[in-house]
């Protein structure tokens, strides 16, 4: 990039709204900038809107910031007063993306009253993870052979069963001068499945949430392709925390990105607002989903129903694993269950870490729908 | 057509807009002052929106524009080198090894070289402009390969060495923005988010590629579909579909339905999604007189 003092001054206010961005975390390449001086010296520019096109199109903020990108560009040049960015805080469920950006959705929900246990009340608080580990690590190790496989559509190398591999085996042929060696096969890969975890934090789930979140961290580290979101009141996912090797690092690390530790549940809205943003919904697509959660939705549970029929319809396997199911004597009773049961694949006891882990090694392998399983029981 | 002639046609965002409306596609400014920077610039265009707002469509506008033909890569995950930049014949080379007996034979001639869409853009890019649709489809691997491709345009073949575009292709990129693309790739591209347009434009749209609808029913669609999709939808419905609504429902009212009539029971090419039909319902019938009145 060309030094600012060989720049006319009629650009360095460009080079400045580059800067300001780039203070306000929106990833801004010296390319970027470069383009875009380029870009207000073709068109002109004629008036200021020139100018705020040639920054959309070269600074490319994305959809979800365009708002604070505007104000910014109004503050800037035409001097405006400082943006007030802090998006409004209304009835809204609001998903937190770990990489910092915040996604408002238009997903509007309805205030409940009632419920000891899950209560819509958001309760912020905060909460340190230090336990040791059990048998996690044998989790970990066995994880990536024990999900459920798909076709991949790239090939592999194979001495048997696979059609010819045509190019191999041509110039096999030209380097043996023209003999026919055994033929070089190939086949599509098998790749394992993806895995989403999604965690209920709220208060009526606080004896399990360490261990769940122990869990997570051992499959995202053995999994291949592995999401990890936790719900109470919001949504927020902690993959990348939890990428983190040291476990007590990476659990240390979700605990500061979850801001609704123990407080309310709200998980029909908070699953409709996981569906729709398009990047999370199309991980569900095809992929193993484990819902970790006790399922106590008060009040109305449409939402619920709704949001489990879409997840359903996407996922390969949708399972709900709750801690109640650990007493003999737990029924799929409640009107929430009874709805949503019908479209689970799997109902399990997801009291101890143990049952958990077996649950999720034994993914792969088929099992008779939920519905015909706890009908058999009652 | 040279890439001075390209810069030619494209000497300002209004002359683009007026080419594309002339291509029959309605851009409104913003979207042509995308496509004169990424045309001027030299860098791929890359279009991002909803299912259904017209980016392939612009990029066939684009391709009509320059005089160029249209070169399609559908992305999709697994995609690999094969299907992107090139493949061997293998049976023809197989077969030219044996016709050729005991003379020598160069058997990665260019005759046995299958050109996919990357390397045909590569060899014509006076004549071809490329568009790689859905690219959010595609895994992360591709993604990669793209980059490449897109900041050096060339290839290499290991049996032929590199081969290089003379001049700067015209790229353009679409993404349904499925999951968030590498911002790489992102910075490399003149960046364009296609919204859906408001109702006086979209009536225009539709005017311009419904068969023969009424101004009238093309601007109640217009105004009907700016109503449903402001609701809670799975699937908001996108201009084409707004445009089959159109169609369909003129259809059907010269088939002897009354106008209201018409729009509700054409509601099937409008919106694709047994739960959105079932909680539109209700209150079509309202929307729709509220559009026509």
């Amino acid at each position: 990039m060309r030094r600012p003092e060989n720049l006319r001054p009629a650009a360095a206010p460009f080079l400045g709204f580059a800067r300001l961005l780039r203070d306000h975390a929106f990833p801004i390449a010296p390319e970027q900038t470069i383009s875009f001086m380029q870009a207000v010296t073709l068109l002109g520019p004629r008036s200021m809107n020139d100018i705020r096109e040639a920054a959309l199109a070269t600074l490319a903020p994305s959809p979800d910031h365009r708002g604070e990108f505007e104000a910014h560009f109004r503050a800037y040049f035409y001097g405006d007063a400082k943006p007030s960015i802090e998006g409004e805080e209304d009835d809204e469920t609001r998903v937190k993306d770990d990489r910092g950006t915040r996604e408002e959705e238009n997903q509007t929900t309805r205030e409940e009253k009632g419920g000891d246990l899950s209560s819509t009340l958001e309760q912020l608080s905060s909460r340190d993870f230090q336990r040791d580990a059990d048998g996690l690590d044998q989790f970990r190790r066995k994880l990536a052979s024990a999900l459920p496989a798909r076709r991949s559509f790239r090939t592999t190398r194979t001495r048997s069963r696979g059609t010819l591999d045509l190019r191999r085996s041509l110039s096999e042929i030209v380097s043996a001068d023209g003999d026919i060696p055994v033929p070089l096969l190939r086949r599509r890969q098998t790749v394992p499945r993806k895995l989403l975890l999604l965690i209920d934090i709220s208060g009526s789930m606080k004896l399990h949430t360490a261990d769940y979140l122990k869990l997570a961290h051992a499959a995202v580290q053995g999994a291949e392709r592995a999401e990890v979101f936790t719900f109470g009141t919001r949504l927020t996912r902690i993959t990348s925390a939890l990428r983190i090797r040291d476990r007590e690092q990476a659990l240390a690390r979700a605990a500061t990105l979850v801001d609704d530790w123990d407080g309310g549940t709200r998980m029909g809205p908070t699953l409709l607002a996981f569906l729709s943003v398009p990047r999370f919904s199309a991980f569900a697509r095809g992929a193993s989903v484990v819902i970790l959660s006790d399922a106590l939705e008060r009040g109305g549970h449409a939402e619920l129903e709704t949001a489990m029929r879409r997840l359903s319809a996407r996922a390969f396997r949708l399972s709900l694993a709750t801690p109640l199911a650990g007493d003999r004597r737990f029924r799929p009773a409640t009107a929430a269950l009874r709805a949503i049961l019908p479209v689970l694949d799997d109902l399990v006891d997801g009291s101890s870490v143990g049952s958990l882990t077996d649950f999720i090694l034994s993914l792969a392998r088929p099992a008779p729908a939920a519905d015909s399983i706890w009908k058999r029981v009652s | 057509m040279t890439s001075a002639d390209a810069a030619k046609v494209a000497e300002s965002p209004e002359a683009i807009a007026a080419r594309l409306a002339a291509s029959r596609y309605l851009a409104d400014d913003s979207l042509a002052t995308a496509i004169f920077l990424a045309i001027r610039l030299g860098k791929p265009l890359l279009l991002e929106g909803a299912p259904g707002v017209g980016k392939t469509e612009a990029a066939k506008a684009v391709a009509e524009l320059l005089g160029r033909e249209l070169v399609r890569l559908q992305c999709y995950e697994g995609i690999d080198t094969g299907h992107a930049l090139y493949e061997w014949n293998y049976q023809r080379q197989l077969l030219a090894i044996r016709h050729a007996g005991e003379h020598e034979i160069d058997i990665y001639d260019d005759r046995f070289l299958i050109a996919r869409p990357l390397l045909q853009v590569l060899r014509a890019p006076e004549r071809r402009v490329l568009l790689v649709d859905e690219i959010d489809r595609s895994d992360h691997e591709f993604e990669a390969l793209l980059l490449e491709f897109l900041s050096d345009f060339q290839i290499s073949i290991p049996e032929r060495g590199t081969i290089r575009a003379a001049t700067q292709p015209i790229v353009i990129l679409t993404s349904n923005r499925t999951r968030e693309l590498a911002e790489a790739l992102r910075r490399r591209c003149v960046y364009h988010w296609i919204g859906y347009p408001d109702a006086q434009r979209e009536a225009e749209i539709i005017m311009l590629r419904a068969g023969d609808v009424a101004e009238a029913t093309a601007r109640a669609v217009a105004i009907a579909v700016q109503q449903i999709r402001a609701r809670p939808l799975a699937k908001p419905p996108g201009i084409a579909e707004a445009v089959e609504w159109a169609n369909a429902a003129t259809i059907l009212e010269k088939g002897g339905s009354p106008w209201p009539e018409a729009f509700r029971r054409a509601i099937g090419v409008l919106i694709k999604d047994e739960e959105d039909l079932s909680a539109i319902a209700p209150e079509l019938g309202r929307i729709v007189a509220e559009a026509l009145s």
